[in-house]
């Protein structure tokens, strides 16, 4: 077993810590993505289940209080994951702020884009191999070990959220397994999130006092997301294309 | 005894044909070996233009594939009795385009070696799954169709089997097609016309292959390629289709240039978006169509010479189209904030450029290798090469 391997089944095992950590993990990926699918029914999680259907996570971003040129989300995820932070357009970029100009007001605004952790994934869909994977409770994952490289998720994608590794990678994080040939992108920093924890982006936004990132459950009605989605007007990108995303802005318009 | 082998002189060219492919075929693959060693990096692709040069090729032998099978179909299912000797070079041709262009799409994966798990995991909600399931039936009929033509105890079936052929293709190249037609989110491909346009062209780019493939090997074996009435009829026929693809090429843009949010775009292809446009209208629409059309229907050109030349410049044209058309495509960046002008470190809101490298190109020169290997060691193996006056050997060009 090469040590990213290893790494990555230490972190598969601590992230759900159920018999089947023990078993292959292109199957246990799958037990993992599929459990809880067919129960709808909504209760609290333990650490101990694997994804619940019941969950959905999901992030609000207030575009009115992200600061422009600020990057503080950036540099965190960057961090968190392992990434090289340069910006060669061959360099892996799971979250990037991207500036805006509103054509007929001239209005700027800045927001982070990463991958919107879609209901409705293109890049799910198209895969041919079921790398691109949906977990129960929303977060759209690549299994590494089952990704021929082939980027069509890429190219489906509306949302531009996903890296091709092009080069070999260094600085890994044993958290985060990475690999030459593979397709990446945001994973809401799910071995954080399968802790209790919070997406990386999200803590350094609040650090930096701007608290322009909520992260939560959007099917609890108790969580703040999902109050404030109720109280103010939120948008998906791209509504359109009825991806029905996890990731709502605030700010523009739909 | 093939009629590839019949004299010394055609053995000794069969031979230094086999060994130029080789080569070629040998560069390719080292250039797919340096491209696995390093990643993608080394080529020109990158984040926003994913799929280049490779696919480029790829995709070209891959529609030509299912069109070169046309022959055939219009032998067996169609009953025209003129095409039956020439059905089995133009099943040979399809496997060997087939799989050549296969060569190149899985030499250009992140992850070539895993092709165990893209033949053990199947999505089957992905189109490229289901093209992968396409493309390996379409090497299971041809088999057979081949069985059926060159045994007699099995002629029977040929009917059947060309008919299950014919279906099949169409099937598959309406599903080449979807791998684009698809991606809803990409201006470039978001469109209803892509399956019946990649059909056409099929047709097109299949018989100018097969009739490039006719010619080559008929020329090997010392023997005139076409009777004057055949060579009339297939040269109408390219004809005709060259002029459907360019019809179902113009209704494409035409249909986007309808739709407003299309208008940029298209101007982006059409007009102003360097290299594009100087190779749509020069590469495809002059080279690949214009002169090809002048060539098979001046009545003071047209010739075999000259439609095999025409043969060539369609094929170039394809390049051409198929570079606009995947490349130009990607450059194009994804419209994910309608109404706002963006721009950030990835390439948000601003056009790529993309410069294929080296190897890349080298990889997809492989794919022509293999294909030209597999038709010349095919119809050296295999009795394929039949004359279309269905001479008996002793009345072969004498030399
Ligand atoms: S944003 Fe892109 S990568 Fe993320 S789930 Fe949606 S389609 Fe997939
Ligand atoms: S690159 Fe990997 S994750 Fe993306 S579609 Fe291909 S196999 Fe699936």
């Amino acid at each position: 077993m090469n040590p990213v391997d290893k790494r990555r089944r230490e972190f598969l095992g601590s992230a759900a810590g159920f018999a089947g950590a023990m078993i292959a993990p292109g199957v246990f990926l799958y037990d993992y993505a599929n459990a809880g699918v067919s129960d709808g029914a909504s209760r609290p999680r333990s650490p101990a289940e694997p994804a619940s259907a019941s969950v959905r996570w999901g992030m609000l971003i207030d575009t009115t209080k992200c600061a422009s040129g600020c990057r503080e989300c950036v540099d965190a995820c960057n961090r968190e994951n392992g990434l090289p932070g340069t910006t060669r357009s061959t360099d892996s970029q799971w979250i990037r702020k991207v500036d805006l100009k509103d054509l007929r007001t001239g209005k700027a605004l800045s927001v982070p884009v990463m991958c919107q952790h879609c209901a409705e994934p293109p890049c799910v869909d198209v895969c041919p191999t079921g790398a691109s994977f949906k977990r129960a409770d929303g977060i759209v994952l690549v299994d590494r070990h089952t990704c021929i490289g082939c980027r069509y998720c890429m190219m489906a994608c509306p949302y531009k959220a996903r890296s091709f590794v092009h080069e070999p990678t260094t600085g890994q994080k044993p958290d985060v397994p990475r690999g030459k040939g593979c397709v990446e992108s945001c994973t809401l920093c799910v071995h954080k999130v399968d802790r209790g924890g919070t997406p990386s982006c999200v803590e350094a936004c609040s650090a930096a006092g701007h608290g322009a990132i909520v992260f939560g459950d959007l099917n609890d009605p108790q969580s703040e997301i999902a109050k404030r989605i109720r109280e103010v007007a939120t948008a998906q990108l791209r509504a359109d294309l009825r991806t029905d995303n996890g990731v709502r802005y605030q700010g523009i318009p739909g | 005894m093939s009629a590839l082998a019949s004299s010394s002189s055609a053995r000794r060219a069969f031979w230094m044909l086999l060994a130029a492919g080789s080569l070629v075929l040998a560069v390719a693959l080292g250039a797919a070996h340096y491209m696995e060693e390093h990643g993608h990096a080394v080529t020109g692709m990158n984040n926003q233009v994913v799929w280049g040069l490779p696919h480029v090729f790829a995709i070209f032998l891959i529609v030509a594939a299912s069109g070169a099978l046309n022959v055939a179909s219009v032998g067996s299912v169609f009953g025209e009795t003129a095409y039956k000797p020439l059905a089995p070079l133009s099943v040979l041709t399809t496997v060997a385009l087939l799989a050549g262009g296969l060569m190149v799409l899985v030499l250009d994966l992140g992850r070539p070696e895993r092709l165990v798990v893209a033949a053990t995991h199947y999505n089957f909600r992905s189109i490229f799954a289901w093209n992968m399931i396409l493309y390996n039936g379409l090497f299971a009929i041809c088999a057979l169709y081949l069985w059926s033509l060159l045994e007699r105890r099995m002629g029977a079936l040929t009917g059947t089997v060309g008919l299950a052929a014919f279906a099949w293709r169409i099937i598959l190249t309406t599903g080449t097609g979807s791998i684009f037609g698809f991606l809803v989110s990409r201006q470039a491909y978001a469109s209803g016309v892509i399956a019946p346009l990649f059909i056409a062209l099929s047709l097109a780019w299949g018989l100018a292959a097969f009739y490039l493939a006719q010619c080559g090997l008929a020329r090997l074996a010392g023997q005139e390629a076409w009777d004057e009435a055949l060579h009339a009829r297939v040269r109408r026929l390219l004809g005709i289709f060259v002029i459907a693809a360019l019809y179902f090429v113009v209704v494409h843009h035409m249909t986007n240039l309808y739709w407003a949010k299309q208008a940029a775009f298209e101007r982006f292809i059409l007009v102003s978006g360097t290299p594009y446009p100087a190779l749509l209208w020069g590469g495809y629409v002059v080279l690949g169509t214009a002169v090809p059309l002048l060539l098979l229907f001046h009545p003071r050109l047209s010739g075999p010479r000259a439609t095999a030349a025409a043969s060539v410049l369609v094929s170039l044209g394809a390049l051409a189209f198929l570079y606009v058309f995947i490349i130009g495509g990607q450059a194009w960046p994804l419209e994910i904030f309608p109404g706002y002008e963006a721009s950030s470190s990835f390439h948000d809101g601003r056009v790529d450029g993309y410069s294929p490298s080296l190897p890349e190109f080298l990889l997809g020169l492989g794919g022509l290798a293999a294909s030209f290997l597999i038709g010349l060691a095919g119809a050296r193996a295999l009795p394929i090469l039949a004359p279309p006056k269905v001479a008996m050997p002793a009345a072969a060009p004498a030399k």
